[in-house]
C-alpha cells in the first residue's frame, strides 16, 4: 500500500474565507463584500458584541458545535454513546464550548445551542486570582490559558457551569466568543457555520432589538411559549452577552431559571473572611507549582 | 432534508419565515420534522398509497389545472386496443410475462403505435430492460408518435385522462389508512394544502431523497409525483418541480457525465453489442426523432470528435465501433454475483465503500475476496479496502485471510479542497471551485490518476487492431505544477466543446451531426461560451436578478428551470403576475422572461408543425416538454418504463403486511438475485415481524469514510443505534442505551438502542406495525475512530427493474435484547432464524 500521509494531517476549517480589512481608526470589518466593497457588518473595539440563539429555528445540525473545535482546536470529547436523543456530548465543558442540546417532548423536538453566556458581571472573572480571565475590548469574557494555572475557582464560580479544568492540562477553558476573530475582524466560527442563522452574532444593543422583533412574530403567531432568556439587564448576572429565544422553560433545556452571579456577596464576604482567603489562594497556588 | 442537506434546509426555514407551509412526510421523525409545520409518519414502502390518493382527490375532486393538463399533458391522448390495465388484470398490465417476469410493452403504446417497434426495439421490453435501457430515458424521450390520435373533451374512454381516472379510483383516503397508516383527516389536510396552493397564482413543490428511490418500485414513486404534480400544473413554474435530493455532492454530475454503465454523457444510451451494428442501426433504434432527441446524431458525432479527434471520420462512422457494448446487465449488483462466481476479476472503487455501504455486505465482501486484483481509491483506507484483515467473515471462519489471493491496490485520493473542478449540485448548476491546498503525501485527484494512467497504458500499445481506440483517444491535457495536475479548466473546455473554427461553443442547438463540431456532453454545451469558464461566476445573489443566472453555470444552456414554456399559458402570457416567469413577447417575435426559455426562441405560440416535420421542428408552438417526442407532459407512459405504465402499489419484496390493493403482493417485474448468498425472508414470516428502514444522520457521512476517520464527527455519532419506540422496547426487552440485536436472513448486527416517541408504530390492516429506523454509517474497521456492525448487510439484494437500485428502504427484521453471538455461533443464530 501506498503511504497516505492523510492519517495525520491537521484538518482546517474548510470554510469560506471572509474579506475583511482594518481601517485608520482601527474599525475591523467582516462578512462577504457586496459589489461595491461593501462589508455589511462591523467589528468596533469598545461596543459589546453578543451572540443571539434562536432555538425556534435550530435544525440541529451541530455544525456549531464542529467548527467551533475545529478553529479553536478543542479536543474530542470521549466516544460515549449516551441514549440521550443525538447528544453524546452531554454538556458544556472544557472540551465542548458549543454544545446543542435535543430534547424530546410529545410531538417535538427542541433543540438549541448553548454556550458560555459572557456575563456583564462574570463570575469566573470575579474570583481569577491570576488575571487569566479578562474582560476584553468586545466586552466579552475571556480565558488566556498561557496566564491560567489552573486553581479551578471559577468552576464553581460559574452559575451556568460552562467553565471547566481539562483533564489533560489542568487549566481552565470555555468560549472565547472567537475572540481571535474578532480581532482579525471575522464573526465567530460558530456563527459562521450556522446554516439557518439560528446563531446570530452582532453588537448586543442591535441584537436585543432583533430577538425582541423575532419574540413579538413568534408571539402573532401564535407561539405563545416563545420566550428569551438572558437578554434583561435586570436578571442576577446583569444580562448575558449570549443570549437565547427558547419554546419552553430554560430548565427543559438545562439552564438555570434564575442564575445569579455568585460573587454578588461577595464584598460583604471579603470583609468577614479577610486574610483567610488570600492564604487559601496561596496554598492552591503553591500546591498547583509542586504538581509542575 | 434537515438531516442530511443541512446547508441546504436554510432555504426550507427561510421560506417557513415568509409563511410557506411545509409537510415532512417519513417513516421516521428525524431533524427534518422537528422543523416542519406538519409531520405525516408513513408505513415504509406505501407512499404510492399515498400519492396516489392525492391524484384520485385532484381528478375526483375536479381540482386539477384543466388548461394546463389540456394542453401541455397527454392527457387527452388515446391508448391502444390492447392495453390492459390493472384494473382489469388483477395487478398486472398487460403484457407480462411469468416466465421470464418481463413484460412484452407493446400493448402501452398510444393507439396507432402498437406496431411502429419489434419488442426487441421496444423501450422497457426484453433485451432493453435487460441492460437497464429505462434508465436512460431519464431525459431522453422513449420513442412515441408526435401527433397521436385525441380527444380533447377528455371524455373518450381509451383516452389517457380517463384511464388515470380508473386506475387511481381504488386509491382513496381508507386505503392510505389501511395501508400507509395515515388517518383520513391527516390526509384531507395534506390533500386540501397541496390542491388550494396549486394553479394560476401558487404552486406546490415536492422534495424527495433516496427514502423514494431505494424500493423495488422507486421509479414508480417518482412517476407518481410527476403525474400530481402535472394534474396541478406544477411542472416547468416557480416555486413548483420535484426536486430531488442528491446523496453526495455532484451525484447529479456523476449521472450527466455518467458512472454508469448504461449510458454515455448527456443520456445518450450505451450501445449494445446485440442492438446496434453500426452508426445507422443505433440511431435507427434509439430514441424518437420528434423532439430534441432527433438531433441525437449532432449530440452522439460531436461526443465520438472530441473523444478521438481527427481520427473520427464519416467514412469510419466516427469511431462508433471503438465504444465499448453492452452485452446485458453489467449493474453493481451483478457485477458481484459475477465476482462470487469468478467472471469478473478485477474491480476499480473510487470513492465509494461497497463492502458497508451497499445491500448485502456479505456478498460485497464475498465478491471482494474472490477478485485477482482490486484498485481503492478513497482519502482513508475504506472497510472495502481493509476487508482482507478485518471482515466479520474472519471472525466466522467464512473468510481466511490467508486464502484470499486479492491483490489490493490502495492509492490515497485528493480531497475536494484539494483539486479544482466543478460540481454539479441537484438544480443542475455547475459551480467551479479552487484548489486551496496541495494534497498531501502521495494522494491526488482523479482527474490525475486517470490521465496518468491512461498515459501509461497508452505508452505500453502496439500496433494491434484492438488498441486503436485507446491509441487514437485524444489525450493531451495540459499539465501544470510540481505533479504534473492536467488541467480541469482544458477538460472542461473539451466538455463544452468547439466548432469548426476551433472556438468553444455557446449552446447545443450549434451541434453538428456532420463531424464539425466537438462535444463532450451535449447538455453542458455552453458552460465554456465565450471561452470564459461560465462555472466560476460568482456574482452575488443581491448584485443580479431573483432567478441569479451569473451564479455558476445550469445545464442546458443556463436554464434555472427546465420546461419553462409551460410558466406561460398557451398563448405565451403568464399563468399570473404573481407567477410569471418566461413569456412571448409578440412585438419582438421571441420569448423572454427572467430565465432563459426552454423553448426555441423565436418558435411562436401559435406555430403548428407541418407533416412530416423532424427533432424540435415537430413539437408545436404550445408543446412545453421538448425532449419527449410528443412534447407533452406524460401522465401515461406509452414506452420506456420496465414495470408499467403507471404507478401501481406494490407492497416492499419483503413486508408483513399484505398487498390489499390487488392480487399481486410486490411488483411483479423486480429484478431478484435469488441465490445463496443473498436469502430472503419469507414473506410474511411471523420470524421477522418488524419493519426496518436505514437511514442517515447529519452527523456521519454515507458509509462513514469521509467522517467515522474524524474525532469531531465521531464522538457526535459514536456507534451504531436503532431507534424504536417505547412500546416495541417493552414487547423485546430493549433498554434505552443498552443493545438490540437485529436479525435477518442475511445478517445478524448489534447495535445500541434509542428508546424514542419520535417512533410511533402505525396502526395497518388493523394490527400495529413497528418500525425500525437504522442509521447505516458505521463499519467494522476502515481506520474508523468509532466502529460498529454494517447495518447495510442486514439487506437483501432486491432492485427496481428500471435502473437497478436497491430496495434499502424497506425490509422485515426480528429484534432481540443484547449483543449478538461472536464466531460460529452467530452463523447458527442466522440459520435458526431463517429456518426457525
Ligand atoms: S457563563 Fe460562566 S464562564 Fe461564561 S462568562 Fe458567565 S460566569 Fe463566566
Ligand atoms: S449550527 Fe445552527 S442550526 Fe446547527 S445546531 Fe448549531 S445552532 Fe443549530
Amino acid at each position: 500500500m501506498v503511504g497516505n500521509g492523510r492519517q495525520d494531517k491537521q484538518f482546517g476549517t474548510g470554510r469560506m474565507a471572509c474579506s475583511h480589512a482594518q481601517d485608520d481608526t482601527g474599525t475591523l470589518t467582516f462578512g462577504l463584500l457586496d459589489e461595491e466593497g461593501v462589508a455589511y457588518v462591523e467589528i468596533e473595539r469598545g461596543r459589546r458584541y453578543a451572540f443571539f440563539t434562536d432555538s425556534s429555528i435550530c435544525i440541529g445540525c451541530k455544525a456549531c458545535e464542529v467548527a467551533c473545535k475545529e478553529w479553536n482546536g478543542v479536543p474530542d470529547d470521549g466516544f460515549v454513546f449516551r441514549a440521550t436523543s443525538y447528544d453524546n456530548t452531554g454538556h458544556l465543558g472544557s472540551d465542548t464550548w458549543r454544545h446543542v442540546a435535543f430534547i424530546e417532548q410529545d410531538g417535538r423536538w427542541l433543540m438549541s445551542s448553548d454556550v458560555c453566556k459572557h456575563c456583564t458581571h462574570a463570575a469566573c472573572l470575579d474570583v481569577c486570582p491570576t488575571g487569566a480571565l479578562f474582560r476584553t475590548e468586545f466586552d466579552t469574557v475571556v480565558v488566556q490559558p498561557d496566564i491560567c494555572n489552573g486553581c479551578g475557582y471559577c468552576v464553581p464560580a460559574c452559575p451556568f457551569g460552562v467553565i471547566e479544568r481539562r483533564e489533560s492540562d489542568g487549566r481552565a477553558w470555555k468560549c472565547t466568543m472567537c475572540y481571535d476573530r474578532l480581532r482579525g475582524g471575522m464573526e465567530p466560527a460558530c456563527a459562521k457555520a450556522c446554516p439557518t442563522d439560528s446563531i446570530q452574532f452582532g453588537p448586543l444593543d442591535e441584537l436585543r432589538e432583533r430577538a425582541q422583533a423575532r419574540l413579538d412574530r413568534l408571539h402573532a403567531d401564535g407561539v405563545e411559549e416563545a420566550r428569551l432568556y438572558g437578554e434583561s439587564p435586570d436578571d442576577g448576572v446583569g444580562g448575558t452577552g449570549a443570549f437565547f429565544l427558547l419554546l419552553d422553560d430554560p430548565e427543559v433545556y438545562g439552564l438555570p431559571p434564575d442564575p445569579v452571579v455568585t460573587t454578588r456577596d461577595l464584598p460583604q464576604m471579603w470583609r468577614w473572611a479577610g486574610g483567610a482567603a488570600l492564604t487559601l489562594v496561596g496554598a492552591a497556588m503553591a500546591s498547583f507549582l509542586r504538581r509542575r | 432534508m434537515a438531516e442530511c442537506h443541512p446547508v441546504g434546509f436554510q432555504w426550507v426555514m427561510e421560506a417557513r419565515l415568509r409563511g410557506v407551509k411545509v409537510f415532512h412526510i417519513d417513516p421516521r421523525f428525524s431533524r427534518t420534522s422537528a422543523a416542519v409545520d406538519r409531520y405525516l409518519p408513513i408505513r415504509a414502502g406505501s407512499d404510492i398509497v399515498l400519492l396516489g390518493a392525492l391524484i384520485n382527490y385532484v381528478l375526483s375532486n375536479e381540482l386539477y389545472f384543466r388548461e394546463y393538463v389540456l394542453a401541455y399533458t397527454n392527457a387527452a391522448t388515446l391508448v391502444s386496443e390492447r392495453f390492459r390495465d390493472t384494473e382489469d388484470l388483477d395487478g398486472l398490465f398487460s403484457g407480462f410475462d411469468p416466465g421470464t417476469r418481463r413484460y412484452d410493452t407493446g400493448s402501452w403504446a398510444y393507439e396507432g403505435d402498437e406496431d411502429a417497434r419489434t419488442d426487441e426495439m421496444r423501450e422497457g421490453s426484453g433485451v432493453h430492460a435487460e441492460a437497464a435501457g429505462s434508465d436512460s430515458y431519464g431525459a431522453r424521450g422513449a420513442g412515441a408518435s408526435a401527433r397521436p390520435p385525441t380527444d380533447p373533451t377528455l371524455r373518450h374512454p381509451r383516452c389517457v385522462f380517463q384511464i388515470l381516472k380508473r386506475h387511481f379510483a381504488r386509491y382513496t383516503p381508507e386505503m392510505v389508512q389501511e395501508l400507509c397508516g395515515i388517518s383520513p383527516e391527516e390526509f384531507a389536510e395534506l390533500a386540501e394544502a397541496i390542491t388550494a396552493n396549486s394553479g394560476r397564482e401558487r404552486t406546490t413543490a415536492w422534495v424527495y431523497s433516496v427514502g423514494w428511490t431505494q424500493h423495488s418500485v422507486g421509479v414508480q414513486y417518482i412517476r407518481a409525483a410527476s403525474i400530481l404534480q402535472l394534474l396541478l400544473g406544477n411542472i416547468g413554474r416557480p416555486g413548483g418541480g420535484i426536486l430531488a435530493l442528491r446523496g453526495h455532492a455532484s451525484i447529479q454530475g456523476s449521472t450527466d457525465i455518467p458512472t454508469l454503465f448504461n449510458l454515455l454523457p448527456g443520456y445518450i444510451a450505451m450501445p449494445h453489442a446485440h442492438r446496434h451494428d453500426d452508426l445507422a442501426d443505433y440511431l435507427r433504434r434509439e430514441g424518437g426523432d420528434t423532439g430534441y432527441w432527433g438531433n441525437r446524431r449532432a449530440y452522439l458525432v460531436s461526443l465520438l470528435k472530441a473523444w478521438w479527434g481527427d481520427a473520427a471520420t464519416e467514412d469510419n462512422d466516427f469511431c462508433f465501433d471503438y465504444l465499448p457494448r453492452l452485452t446485458g446487465d453489467h449493474g453493481h449488483y451483478t457485477t458481484v454475483m459475477g465476482q462470487i462466481d469468478g467472471t469478473v476479476k478485477g474491480y476499480f472503487v473510487v470513492g465509494e465503500n461497497p463492502a458497508v455501504g451497499s445491500s448485502n455486505g456479505k456478498a460485497q465482501r464475498l465478491g471482494l475476496a474472490n477478485l485477482d486484483w482490486l484498485v481503492v481509491r478513497d482519502l482513508t483506507v475504506v472497510e472495502t479496502a481493509s476487508f482482507w484483515k478485518d471482515a466479520p467473515e474472519l471472525e466466522t471462519g467464512e473468510l481466511r485471510t490467508q486464502d484470499i489471493a486479492t491483490e489490493v491496490f490502495f492509492l490515497p485520493a485528493a480531497s475536494h479542497v484539494e483539486k479544482e473542478g466543478t460540481f454539479t449540485n441537484t438544480q443542475r448548476l455547475l459551480q467551479w471551485r479552487e484548489k486551496a491546498l496541495e494534497p498531501p503525501g502521495e494522494c491526488r485527484s482523479d482527474l490525475w490518476f486517470y490521465y496518468h494512467l491512461g498515459k501509461l497504458i497508452r505508452q505500453r500499445l502496439g500496433d494491434d487492431e484492438v488498441d486503436r481506440p485507446a491509441k487514437e483517444l485524444t489525450w493531451d491535457y495540459p499539465e501544470h505544477g510540481e505533479i504534473r495536475e492536467p488541467s480541469a479548466e482544458a477538460v472542461l473546455r473539451e466538455i463544452n466543446g468547439t466548432g469548426p473554427d476551433g472556438r468553444a461553443l455557446s449552446s447545443y442547438q450549434e451541434l453538428r451531426p456532420d463531424g464539425s463540431t466537438t462535444c463532450g456532453c451535449w447538455i453542458y454545451c455552453g458552460v465554456y461560451a465565450d471561452e470564459v469558464n461560465q462555472a466560476a461566476r460568482r456574482r452575488p445573489g443581491s448584485a443580479q436578478s431573483w432567478v441569479a443566472p451569473e451564479w455558476g453555470w445550469a445545464w442546458p444552456a443556463n436554464r434555472r428551470t427546465l420546461y419553462n414554456r409551460a410558466s406561460a399559458d398557451p398563448e405565451g402570457r403568464p399563468w399570473s403576475e404573481r407567477k410569471a416567469y418566461v413569456w412571448w413577447d409578440a412585438e419582438k417575435g421571441e420569448w423572454t422572461g427572467h430565465d432563459v426559455p426552454d423553448f426555441d426562441k423565436h418558435k411562436a405560440p401559435g406555430y403548428e408543425p407541418p407533416e412530416g416535420a423532424r427533432a424540435e421542428g415537430a413539437l408545436a408552438g404550445t408543446d412545453p416538454f421538448i425532449m419527449q417526442s410528443d412534447g407533452k407532459g406524460w401522465l401515461y407512459v406509452p414506452s420506456g418504463l420496465a414495470d408499467g405504465p403507471l404507478p401501481t402499489h406494490y407492497e416492499p419484496h419483503e413486508s408483513p403486511v399484505l398487498n390489499t390493493l390487488y392480487g399481486r403482493q410486490a411488483n411483479p417485474a423486480r429484478r431478484l438475485y435469488d441465490r445463496p448468498e443473498n436469502p430472503y425472508n419469507p414473506p410474511g414470516s411471523a420470524q421477522f415481524p418488524y419493519v426496518f428502514t436505514t437511514s442517515r444522520v447529519t452527523e456521519h457521512h454515507t458509509a462513514g469514510g469521509m467522517s467515522r476517520t474524524l474525532p469531531y464527527l465521531s464522538e457526535l455519532q459514536p456507534a451504531p443505534f436503532c431507534e424504536v419506540s417505547p412500546r416495541l422496547a417493552a414487547e423485546v426487552g430493549l433498554v434505552n442505551g443498552g443493545w438490540a440485536t437485529i436479525v435477518t436472513s442475511r445478517a445478524a448486527a448489534e447495535m445500541r438502542v434509542l428508546v424514542t416517541d419520535r417512533v410511533r408504530p402505525l396502526r395497518v390492516q388493523g394490527q400495529l406495525i413497528e418500525q425500525v429506523v437504522i442509521p447505516y454509517h458505521w463499519g467494522y474497521g476502515g481506520g474508523g475512530v468509532v466502529t460498529g456492525d454494517v447495518a447495510n448487510d442486514l439487506l437483501a439484494i432486491v432492485l427496481d427493474p428500471n435502473v437497478y437500485i436497491q430496495e434499502s428502504k424497506a425490509g422485515t427484521c426480528a429484534v432481540l435484547p443484547g449483543r449478538r453471538p461472536r464466531g460460529r455461533a452467530l452463523l447458527d443464530l442466522i440459520e435458526e432464524y431463517r429456518h426457525g
